[in-house]
């Protein structure tokens, strides 16, 4: 009996991972025919690269995303200078040189931008840590501080 | 005549809101309980003036009144009549009127179901929503009137924007204004109590269902929001971190913190002063948000007409609820109580960490948000912070909440021990690792954050079992009767069944997630007649493609076939519509949903003679994002229908207390 | 006093509330050009009207000039024209025209129709140059010093506004020099 359940506590969870593997599988890059673009490689990089850049006359787009003129044609930029073996940092650089550092949805870390980036780290860190320190506060009162407790 | 009529009812409202939102108040203070009886009719006349108005609205817009200004702006003799009622709420002052709307529905939903709740606090609560619906009232009579008339009166209308022609404009709206404005509710509980000075148990037990469905709403919106802006705006994601996302989303990582908040301060009492705080600021986040959204601020894709006179005016109603009541909270949390006694280890600080990790992720994303206006304000440069920055900074701290969703539901309220949990524990993170590693190995390869991914959805799915488990043994120490394990199972409480729902949805949402920010794989290729492509299995093959007529727009339908090992598996339908009177292109992507994801397919550019620039993705599990947050919704609903939430309050005296009252 | 660190949520939501009352007065859409204070890139581009010409950058160091960036299909541009025209008539500075993503004979059309104040207009077809000026909406107007500086730069249409408090004195100050 208790062979059993230990049995079933381990192959049903696994099996609804393999059954969920399997699924995921017959989407897998293992099954891709040859690709009809020039360079797949390329291309994704250059979706990467264009997909943290905006898109200046969009309202709120990347230009990997957006159909405009400029986006099309920045898009195209990128290509251009991927292809000739820059660096993405290189582009990075191109793009802010022009069109300052708005352009980059990634932003830069310097001065001015230290509070943006570890923030949230440090905002994390002296939360848990005031949680602790409180609640180890809280248990050192006495009990008279406390109220009765409706739920026991 | 009709929009005068509706102008008139605005007014009217205002007087009710006035009297609303100051006798039973005045009533609650003094005792008196005929003040205090006013409450509840009140309400009831300020649903049916809101609603006599709203309705006049619309009806402007269904008989196409051109010479309303909103109707002329936001509509058109071919609009298709559904989108003609959308369009009410599609503009500013259109959406403003839906707010209102949510607003006196809520007030009167809180009269209607609160026939438990003593007196004085039920006048409270409604004189403080009275004035909440006061202060947009104003801000609608003063600054938004969807009633101004235009003159000459134009012979048809300028549209509505081709993007919000479609359904999502008619549910996600409205779903997303139910939870922004139910949050109100929460904020309205919160300051009730503060003035009263009482803050019981009682208190948090009356505000988890408003609460609780509040959030249930505003999962629902956003999750709305994320799947049009997925199938209609055509560039295959789901969420940019845009500023008018995260207005929205801020508020809902209060909200869940502020459902779970209450669930200790109802068990054991403590934390009040934190839950009151939490309601506070779930509705001045829905209120920030709202501000974000028309002040033009912030740029968005999503903002109305950006005005600053109609910011300053929000700031300045946001500005004085909110510091009024943080106020109130400065004066009477001092005097509240640290209610019951709890141990380092146990639910409740499982709970509080959830809480910490919230708040922090919430944080996260307004100072990512705020930060640009920040440094612009000092002179500091203009920069924009976007996914890039969103997702390296939010999706740790949510790894880390989810490792505690795992724990927390196994932890014993009060006390519970480092070596107890573990053993509890033990199961589920094995089969969770050793789950994780199949499924990443049997798809072909994952990264260290795909496995943390899968790792956190199977925790949490294999966690809500082994609780499950757990609660369904034969023992005395559960109350279960019952011979059988499904009998056992018949009896859970629906509070409890209701949190395993929610967060197996959440586990849901976050399998979707991280499948397909792992493997969506897109493809932009030129295609002429009978060309094909394949992209991971399927063979997409071009067949060409056709001018089709809408009832106001004019497209290009393109039309594809999917094959998959020989065998036709679906024919897609993407078009390129231009609508007539903007003149704006849309693209209608085409999607086959299948239950292990999504193919996806838009039509580019057009290149030679019927040559076409396809965009083609393949999205697995990418529907079971908004799935599971259906799921997380629904569990919210089912719990709050729990019995305990139906029974009525046994407190003896329903005597007026005064402020002078002591805390407890 | 214990009581005052119960004001800790009010004092936070009072900053965040004077943030925003500052944000309501700037412009979130308006993006400062890096390119300030910087060589203006280099340019070798035919002339409009005579195309088997082409000037060069450094054909124009050791003036001031404007560079008015411009389309035929773009209407804000017919705005601001007349007053390009104002300034050309007033000899206020050399205007240089950058005809951006165009059609040669749609422009000259353009000008035609509407004026020509231009010393010359560079055809910059394809839009790199328009790139490396960090152009992203026409109409834009550069100003660029006697060392080749860029030392000014406005997008969209001109006003008078701008001119006056702007542009003239900048002009002043950089022709009175050297």
């Amino acid at each position: 009996m208790r062979v059993d359940r230990r049995l079933v506590a381990w192959l049903l969870p696994l099996g609804v991972a393999l059954l969920l593997a399997l699924l995921a599988a017959s989407h897998s890059a293992a099954r891709e025919a040859a690709p009809a673009s020039a360079d797949p490689a390329l291309e994704a990089r250059v979706q990467r690269v264009a997909s943290e850049l905006r898109c200046l006359v969009c309202q709120n787009e990347t230009i990997a995303a957006s159909n405009a003129e400029l986006a099309v044609d920045l898009r195209n930029q990128v290509r251009e200078m991927l292809r000739a073996g820059q660096s993405e940092r290189e582009v990075f650089d191109y793009m802010t040189d022009r069109y300052g550092d708005f352009v980059l949805y990634r932003p830069p870390l310097n001065n001015a931008t230290l509070a943006l980036w570890f923030g949230p780290f440090v905002l994390l860190v002296l939360g848990l840590l005031s949680l602790w320190w409180m609640l180890r506060r809280r248990n050192r009162l006495p009990p008279d501080r406390f109220e009765a407790d409706e739920n026991p | 005549m009709i929009p005068e009529l509706g102008h008139f009812a605005l007014w009217l409202a205002v007087g009710v809101t006035l009297a609303l939102g100051t006798v039973p108040l005045i009533g609650a203070q003094r005792g008196r309980a005929d003040w205090m009886a006013l409450a509840r009719p009140a309400t009831h006349v300020l649903l049916a003036l809101i609603l006599f108005a709203f309705f006049c609205l619309l009806a402007s817009f269904v008989r196409n009144d051109f010479s309303v200004l909103n109707v002329a702006s936001n509509s058109n003799s071919e609009l298709p009549t559904m989108y003609r009622i959308a369009a009410s709420w599609g503009s500013h002052e259109g959406s403003l009127m839906l707010w209102l709307l949510m607003q006196a529905g809520w007030a009167w939903a809180v009269a209607a179901f609160s026939r438990n709740l003593p007196l004085p606090m039920l006048a409270r609560i409604l004189s403080v929503m009275g004035l909440l619906t006061l202060s947009f009232l104003l801000f609608v009579l003063f600054t938004s009137n969807p009633f101004d008339r235009v003159f000459p009166v134009p012979l048809d209308g300028r549209d509505l924007n081709p993007q919000l022609q479609d359904p999502g404009m008619i549910f996600h709206p409205p779903m997303l204004y139910m939870g922004y404005v139910g949050l109100s509710v929460a904020f309205a509980f919160a300051v009730a109590a503060l003035i009263g000075g009482n803050l019981d148990t009682q208190w948090a037990r009356w505000s988890r269902p408003w609460t609780t469905v509040a959030w249930a709403f505003l999962t629902f919106g956003i999750a709305l929001g994320s799947w049009w802006a997925y199938y209609e705006l055509g560039w295959g994601g789901w969420w940019f971190w845009d500023a008018v996302e995260n207005a929205s989303f801020m508020p809902w990582l209060v909200a869940t913190a502020l459902i779970h908040s209450l669930a200790v301060a109802e068990k054991r009492g403590s934390f009040k002063n934190w839950t009151v705080l939490l309601a506070i600021l779930g509705y001045s986040l829905a209120l920030l948000g709202t501000f974000l959204v028309r002040s033009g601020v912030i740029t968005s894709v999503h903002s109305f007409a950006s005005d600053p006179a109609r910011g300053a005016f929000i700031l300045m109603m946001m500005g004085v609820t909110v510091a009024a009541a943080l106020t109130l909270y400065a004066w009477r949390a001092p005097r509240i109580g640290l209610g019951a006694r709890f141990g380092m280890l146990s639910r409740e600080t499982m709970l509080l960490a959830n809480n910490v990790l919230l708040i922090v992720a919430m944080a996260a994303v307004m100072l990512g948000t705020l930060y640009p206006l920040i440094l612009d304000a000092f002179g500091l440069g203009k920069i924009s912070v976007g996914p890039p920055y969103f997702n390296a900074v939010y999706v740790p701290i949510m790894a880390v909440l989810m490792f505690f969703m795992g724990v927390g539901p196994l932890s014993r309220w009060k006390n519970d021990s480092l070596p107890a949990l573990a053993v509890r524990l033990r199961w589920a993170a094995g089969v969770a690792v050793v789950s994780a590693a199949l499924t990443a190995w049997g798809s072909g390869g994952i990264g260290f954050g795909g496995f943390v991914g899968l790792l956190m959805a199977y925790w949490i799915l294999y966690t809500v079992v082994a609780e499950i488990w757990d609660r369904v043994q034969p023992s005395a120490a559960t109350a279960l009767g019952g011979s059988t394990v499904w009998q056992r199972l018949g009896q859970l409480p629906r509070a409890s069944v209701g949190m395993w729902v929610a967060h197996a949805g959440t586990a849901m949402f976050v399998f979707g997630v991280t499948m397909v920010s792992v493997y969506d794989i897109e493809k932009d290729v030129a295609m002429g007649m009978g060309e094909s492509t394949t992209v991971r299995g399927y063979t997409f093959t071009y067949q060409g493609s056709r001018p089709v007529n809408g009832p106001n727009y004019e497209a290009i339908r393109g039309h594809l076939i999917v094959t998959r090992d020989g065998q036709q598996v679906s024919e897609l339908y993407p078009e390129k519509r231009v609508y007539r009177v903007q003149r704006m292109p849309m693209t209608e992507a085409a999607i086959d949903t299948r239950w292990h994801g999504d193919l996806y397919v838009q039509m580019g550019e057009p290149l030679a003679q019927d040559k076409w620039l396809v965009r083609i993705w393949v999205k697995p599990f990418v529907t079971w994002i908004w799935i599971g947050c259906m799921f997380m919704g629904l569990g919210g609903i089912w719990a709050i229908t729990d019995r305990r939430y139906r029974q009525r309050v046994t407190r003896s005296s329903t005597a007026p207390t005064g402020a002078a009252g002591a805390a407890v | 006093m214990k009581r005052l660190r119960f004001l800790w949520p009010l004092a936070l939501f009072l900053g965040v509330v004077v943030l925003l009352f500052a944000g309501l007065g700037l412009n979130p859409r308006e993006v400062p050009s890096p390119l300030i204070g910087k060589p203006a890139p280099a340019f070798a581009l035919p002339k409009l009207h005579a195309p088997e010409q082409t000037i060069r950058r450094d054909d124009l160091l050791g003036k001031v000039w404007m560079l008015n960036v411009w389309a035929s299909w773009c209407a804000p541009c017919q705005e601001e024209h007349p007053l390009v025209l104002d300034i050309a008539k007033r000899n206020l500075v050399a205007v240089y025209g950058l005809n951006y993503k165009d059609q040669g004979d749609a422009a000259r059309r353009w000008l035609a129709r509407l004026g020509d104040p231009y010393v010359a207009t560079l055809v910059d077809a394809d839009g790199r140059i328009g790139i490396d000026y960090g152009v992203y909406g026409v109409p834009e107007t550069f100003i660029i010093d006697r060392q080749g500086q860029i030392r000014f730069k406005h997008t969209g249409p001109l006003t008078p506004d701008v001119l006056r408090t702007r542009i003239e004195p900048l002009l002043k100050e950089l022709q009175g020099a050297g």
